[in-house]
Formats: C-alpha cells, structure tokens, sequence
C-alpha cells in the first residue's frame, strides 16, 4: 500500500485542507472498527507514539495510538494556521510540520513565488523531505491551493518545481481553486495565469475546481433540504456538503459547505486505492490512462450523488441517475459543459453497493449522448470499490479530460488581457526582483498555446472517423 | 500429474481463487453419481492435480501469487482460509506495495526483471513438491498492467528456465466498451509476446461471459464474482479428471498433455475456447431434463455457427453438403460462412456418458 503527503498552501488550501482531514478521520473512523492501524489508514496518516521524545515514535502496526496526518502547511501569514491548531484538529497535526510567516504575500504572484520562495526554500524541502521518509512507499503529492491570491498561487506553484526536481518518481495531483467570475481579488487573473505556466509544465494532473460551481450546487442542495416535499426527507449524514459526525461541528465558517466538497472529491479519489473493491484504481492509473499527451491534464470533476434521500430500496433508477448526474454541467464542479464538448477520456470511480453490470448498462445508456475523440471511441476506465463513503450506500466520481475547460481558460485570459494591456497593477509585480514582463508574455503565451491545443482537437468533433490507407506488402 | 498455477495481477488472483473453489467443492460434491470406491478415485486425481497435501488435512492449492500491490492478494488469502476446506500456502505469494499502474511496460521491464529471482524462486518451490509435473496454468488479464506485463515475461522465464514443460496461459479479453484506456496497447504488447512464448492460450472474454450471466443465469446485477464462478465452472470441467475414449478404467493422467496433443496441431494456431453446455442457475437446474443427443446437437450448433452460449444461436448455419475428404481425425471444413474449426476436443461429464453419441457429426 502506498502513501499520500498532503501540502496545503495559502489561506484556501488550509481551509480546504483542513475539512479534508476531518472527513479523513471520520471515514476511517466509520470502516476502522477495531481500532487496528492498518494499511488503509496509513495512506494517509501515521501512528505515533507521543509519550516518547524527539520525532515521536512510529508505529507500524498494532493499535492506534495517536494519528498524525501526513501533511506540511505553509502559509505565509499565521492567522488560518494558528486557529487549526488551536482547533479540535490539533492533534492530528505536527508543528513541525508547519511553515509561516507573519506578513502575508498580498495578493502578489511574484511576492509568493520568488521572494517567499527563495526565503523559504530549504525550510520546505527539509519538511518535505521528512515526510517522504516517514512513508514507506511515497506514492503522491496532494497539493491544494488557490490560484487567485498570492501564497497558494505563487509559493504553492514554486513548490511544484521543486518537487519534480526531489521527487521525480512521485506524483503531482494539484487541486486548484480556480477564480470566479466575481472574485474579490482583483489583481487574480494575472496570479492565475502566471501559475498556469507552472502547472502547465510541472503538475503531473490538475483538477481545476471554481467557487461559482461549488456555490450552485450549495444552493441546489438547500433547496433540496428545505423544499419540504413529501417524502423528499433527506438523511442529514449524506450530505456531500455534510460533516456530521466529524470533529469541526461547532466551529461552523461559511466556506465549510464548499469546502467539504473539495475534501470528499479528494477522498473519493483515493478510496480504491486505500480500500478493497473487485476492481481497483491505483492513483498512478489515474494519469496514466486519463492524460493521453503531457499538456492536456486538467481533469474536470463531478461527485454524485450529493445526498440521499432516506428511502431504504433504492431502486435501479436511482442508481441510473446518478450515472447521469455525473455527466450533466449542473454536477461539475467547474463552469463546464462535458456533455456538449469532446471527451478525450473518461474516468467512473464508484463506491459502494454498485456491480460491475449497473456500470456498463450505464456507460451503454450514456455513450450515444456524449462526444468522443476519434482515437478513443469506447474507452471509459472504471473502477469498483466496495466501501461508500459516509452516509451513503454508493457514490460516483467522474473525471473527465474534456475539452469544455477550454471555456475558463479563455475567460481568465480575456480578463488578463483587460489589465494587462493598461498595464494596471503591473508594478506591484515588477518590483520584486527578478520579475520582468517577459514573465507575463511567456505565461499568456503557454496559455495560449494550451488553448490552441484544444481548438485542435475540437476542431476533429464532428468529423467521420478517418482510416488512413494501410501499406500494401509486396507479395 | 500435477499443474501448478500461477495466479497475476486483480484479475488473475480473484479468477484462481473461485477455480480452486470450484474444483475443491466439485470433487468433494454429495452429488455423485457413482459407486464409492469412484468417487474416491476421482478426489484423489483432482487433489493430486491441483492441491498438495498439509500435516492437518487441509489440502493446499498448487499456486503462487503474484500482486504488485497487497490488497488483492490479502483478500484472495484470507477468503480461502475462511472457507475452510482449502487454503494457499503461507509462503506462496509476492507482493510489492506499488502497483503497475496499468502500464504494460512497468509490468514487462520494470517490475519483471526487479522481481525475477523472487518469482522464479516460489515457481520453483512449487514444482519441487509435485511428484509429478504436467504443466503450468497461467492466470492474467490483458488490460491492466500487473497481469499483461509480468504474465509476459514470467511466460517468457518459464520458457526458458522450464523447456520441457507445457504452459496454458488463461487470458482475459476485456470488456469492448473498455474497463481501461489504455487497453487496446496492453492487450497487443501482451498477445504479441505470449504467442512466442505459451504453448496455448485459453481466451475469454468478459463480454461473452457477461452475456451468459445475464442470459443463461438470470443473475439480475452481475458482479466480478459471478462472472468469475462462472469462468471457474467452465475451466473445472476442462480440467476435473477424465477417462479417455480407449480405456475407461484409469483417469488420464496428463491434462495439459491431453489438452496441448488434441488441440495445438500447428503451434502458429493456439488460441482457445471453451463452449460449455448445459449453463444455468442452480434453480432452473431442477426443473431441466437433459439429453445427450440434445445437448451434442446444441453444442455442436455453437461451434459451427460461433456463438459461445446456449441462447441466440443462429440455425441456418450449416456445413457445406458436398462430402470432403477428411485429414485424419480433424475435419477441415472449407465454407467461409462456417466457422472453421482446426482442431476440438469434446469432454462429456454425467449420467451414462457411454450412451452419447459424438460419432461423425462433430
């Protein structure tokens, strides 16, 4: 089995990475019964006894003593920081683990990515190193942050770089928040594009993710709650948005809800390495057989269902329709249209009571409706795992390598382009040193040149399937 | 003569786990039809073929197990050992901690070489306790990476270090609409290879299988468990002992011997199939009347016509009228819209099987 370290940086990154913990904890909790620390939980966690001095002693089996998460935080201003570790969450993190400063990267790209990035970099790399060597076998990087402000965009991209010189054979799964339309920060499109360039280059696998959508589907599911149907009762533990049962019930923040979303996604997606199934996802499969060319990993994600409702049988229909929820735009948590745009490939990662026949009947009823590219007509990668998440009896993950990202992309260079070409904002990001405005003309062109890769493929859609002439040998 | 069985990636530690279970339970049936003393004779062949024996009577699978990650072969151990009437042994399986990832080339040159000695060694292991060795059944699927790479280069291995012996290797054709992405190259890299290197490739694919879960068994949701007993109930009744056609007094003694002699003619032509009549649930078993002209009639229908299960077969198919003369024992029959047939081997189990008529008609 093999281990995750989770790097959350930036004030999102901590907060998002603060509730994943917790329905971390909880999940465990809930498929754990005897208290035994087994390879599940050691994906994520380490058992460490406190009682003994200096790097806590690490136990490998046996029963849980105390858990640590495997984790490093970095924020470059303590507030978010300080309140985890007063929180209820406390114990679960190791204060060496931890990396801040006082003043903040204000909303700077450049401030977070080359200043606090020299400043800081050994005190990282020594973390990082700490942590990969209390795993057995380091699988993954889970990097969280946002790309609008200044600390998970800058130091948060800076890190990826210096992980793929560290850590070659480890891969880079960045969930990156990505800025709404009506985002408060307005120097965000340029901090965006200027971490594009990075991810583009050094994420092994993105999941870009907006506030917009996360907020739509809030917004759905307290319709749900308080429509007061008859019979539409929803069980309160099933929520997606829900962490009853976890520890942060009385610190509830606003971005909780969204959030919550965030940290279940990241659970599901490696349920079926940590837990049994009859058909296994390994977390290295994810890239290898969603990212068919280096450039073009940005996966777009949707989690269904977002609650259940507390009929006992479900019937088959349900079942039915979460496999359609999955593919409509109002479960994506991007601003995206799947349905309407190219599939490049197709990931269904189902938890819980679903057999191997719901699937393919499933992937049979919605193939005609969706659009794939021509050399992967029929291929989908499927995967069954036989634990559901908390509060569920089944659940779905879709990943998708769809072109329908090309839509957010576009915007967020449209609004770089609007600032830049009255060069508003502009030194703030000149005066640290080493930044130039070749920075910013390299990083619009690597977008755009993303962008351009997509227009390539969209442009085969409707097109028949082609088949070149084959050679003739010589008889 | 014994078989071991060397069980590769998910797929092949799941499938070997309900074949061992179905050969054990079979043999060990309360359903016989004959005399004791029979009976006896068959669980000692079946045992002696793919179990060895254990200080406190339970029989222990010929059988290695090779994972590149350990929570498949963790489960597949601990289900045996539940089920009480057989297990694995302790030391019989290899396991790392990261997976292949679904990359044909991890399994073949990466995981393959770095492992080689440790596999090697519980192969042999194994071989050593059989007093006498038939062959190896190899169990893999061609769509991941564990089972497709490493079930390459171990037959290649076994080829070289084990030249006498014969090697089957049971492979898994995936689902059309795809399980994995990257399938169609794994399944290439691996058929290419494996055809240099195996003596006979037993395929199946999941879609057929699928179909007569569904059809023949009426099972309403089909898990990778059904389709696997499904898959373990058509390999057990290739491999369960049999009498030849001569002598009916003493099993034959060399399955994969008996098999590779009947079937692989030509070693260019060694892919396989199994069709297998009657297949039902258990409830519609008791209300069921069979015959043995009836089911030969069927059966040799699904050959001709190519559909690998009792239900949907096309009748207008027929073999040419025009009487050719036949080579030996195989029939060459030269309609192109008559399935071909290179080579068969006909096995008949049951209530006065010496009554069935195969004759000139197969």
């Amino acid at each position: 089995m093999t281990q995750s370290v989770v790097v959350q940086v930036g004030q999102c990154g901590n907060q998002i990475g603060c509730c994943f913990w917790d329905l971390a904890l909880r999940e465990h909790a809930a498929v754990n019964q005897k208290g035994i620390y087994d390879e599940a939980i050691s994906s994520f966690f380490r058992n460490v006894d406190t009682r003994v001095v200096g790097d806590g002693g690490s136990i490998s089996k046996g029963k849980i003593c105390s858990l640590k998460a495997r984790a490093v935080l970095i924020d470059m201003e303590e507030g978010v920081v300080n309140e985890i570790l007063q929180g209820p969450l406390r114990d679960v993190f190791d204060t060496k683990q931890l990396i801040t400063d006082i003043s903040g990267s204000g909303n700077n790209w450049a401030v977070g990515h080359r200043v606090f990035g020299s400043l800081y970099q050994d005190q990282i790399l020594e973390k990082l190193r700490k942590s990969a060597e209390h795993c057995d076998c380091l699988q993954c990087f889970f990097i969280i942050h946002s790309m609008g402000g200044g600390t998970g965009s800058g130091l948060g991209t800076f890190l990826l770089k210096m992980l793929e010189d560290e850590f070659p054979e480890v891969y880079r799964f960045v969930t990156s928040i990505y800025p709404s339309g009506e985002d408060d920060v307005i120097t965000s499109p340029y901090n965006s594009i200027l971490a594009m360039k990075e991810l583009n280059e050094h994420a092994d696998c993105v999941l870009p993710i907006d506030n917009q959508s996360l907020f739509d589907i809030i917004s759905k599911i307290d319709l749900m709650v308080n429509s007061g149907k008859l019979g539409t009762t929803v069980k309160p533990k099933s929520l997606v948005t829900s962490s009853s049962g976890a520890l942060k019930t009385r610190h509830k923040k606003p971005f909780d809800a969204m959030n919550n979303i965030v940290a279940n996604l990241l659970l599901n997606l490696t349920s079926s390495a940590r837990f049994e199934g009859s058909l296994n996802m390994d977390l290295n499969e994810i890239s290898m057989n969603l990212v068919p060319f280096p450039q073009l990993h940005y996966l777009v994600s949707s989690l269904t269902p977002l609650y259940t409702l507390t009929d006992v049988n479900i019937p088959p229909r349900r079942l039915d329709q979460m496999f359609s929820d999955a593919f409509s735009k109002d479960h994506q948590l991007l601003r995206a249209d799947p349905k309407h745009s190219l599939y490049l490939a197709c990931a269904l990662m189902v938890r819980g009571n679903v057999h191997i026949s719901d699937v393919r009947r499933n992937i049979e009823r919605l193939k005609p409706s969706l659009q794939f590219v021509s050399w992967n007509q029929e291929g989908w990668k499927t995967s069954l795992c036989s634990i559901p998440p908390v509060g569920h009896s089944h659940s779905l993950l879709a990943l998708a390598n769809n072109t329908c990202v090309k839509p957010t992309f576009m915007e967020l260079k449209e609004r770089f382009m609007r600032l830049y070409k009255k060069k508003a904002h502009l030194h703030h990001y000149l005066q640290v040193e080493g930044m130039e405005e070749s920075c910013f003309t390299e990083a619009v062109s690597s977008l755009s040149a993303l962008i351009q890769e997509y227009n390539q493929l969209d442009a085969t859609k409707n097109m028949p399937v082609q088949d070149l002439p084959r050679l003739s040998i010589a008889m | 003569m014994s078989i071991v069985t060397v069980q590769l990636g998910q797929c092949g530690n799941q499938i070997g786990f309900e074949v061992f279970d179905a050969l054990l339970s079979d043999s060990h049936s309360s359903q016989g039809l004959c005399c004791k003393r029979e009976n006896e004779a068959y669980q000692a062949s079946c045992k002696e073929r793919f179990f060895s024996e254990e200080e406190n009577g339970v029989p222990i699978a010929r059988a290695v197990l090779v994972d590149m990650e350990p929570k498949v072969i963790n489960q597949t151990l601990s289900k045996a050992a539940q089920s009480g009437r057989w297990k694995y042994g302790q030391h019989a399986c290899f396991c790392q901690k990261q997976g292949s990832g679904n990359n044909w080339a991890y399994g073949y040159s990466v995981h393959g070489p770095r492992h080689e000695e440790s596999i090697m060694d519980l192969i042999r292991k194994e071989v050593e306790k059989c007093d006498s060795f038939s062959g190896f059944f190899i169990i893999m699927s061609m769509a991941g990476g564990t089972g497709s790479g490493i079930g390459a280069f171990v037959t290649q291995n076994l080829q070289d270090q084990y030249s006498n012996s014969l090697k089957m290797n049971q492979i898994i054709w995936p689902y059309g609409t795809g399980e994995v992405i990257v399938q169609n190259y794994n399944s290439i890299l691996t058929l290419s290879h494996l055809y240099r290197s195996s003596d006979a490739l037993l395929v199946h694919e999941n879609d057929a299988v699928h179909k007569i879960c569904a059809k023949l068994m009426n099972i309403k949701q089909i898990s990778f468990s059904d389709i696997n007993q499904v898959l373990a109930h058509q390999l057990g009744s290739v491999f369960q002992p049999t009498y030849s056609a001569e002598s009916s007094f003493h099993y034959r003694r060399n399955p994969l011997g008996d098999l590779m002699e009947h079937l692989v003619p030509h070693p260019e032509f060694k892919m396989l199939s199994i069709r297998n009549v009657p297949h039902m649930s258990e409830n519609s078993l008791a209300y069921s009347t069979f015959t043995w002209a009836g089911l030969l009639k069927h059966l040799r229908q699904m050959l001709i016509s190519n559909a690998k299960m009792e239900e949907g077969i096309d009748w207008h198919v027929r073999p040419p009228l025009s009487g050719l003369p036949s080579l030996g024992k195989m029939s060459l029959n030269k309609d192109l819209h008559f399935n071909t047939s290179i080579a068969n081997l006909v096995i008949l189990r049951g209530k006065d099987v010496q009554s069935a008529d195969v004759g000139k008609k197969f």
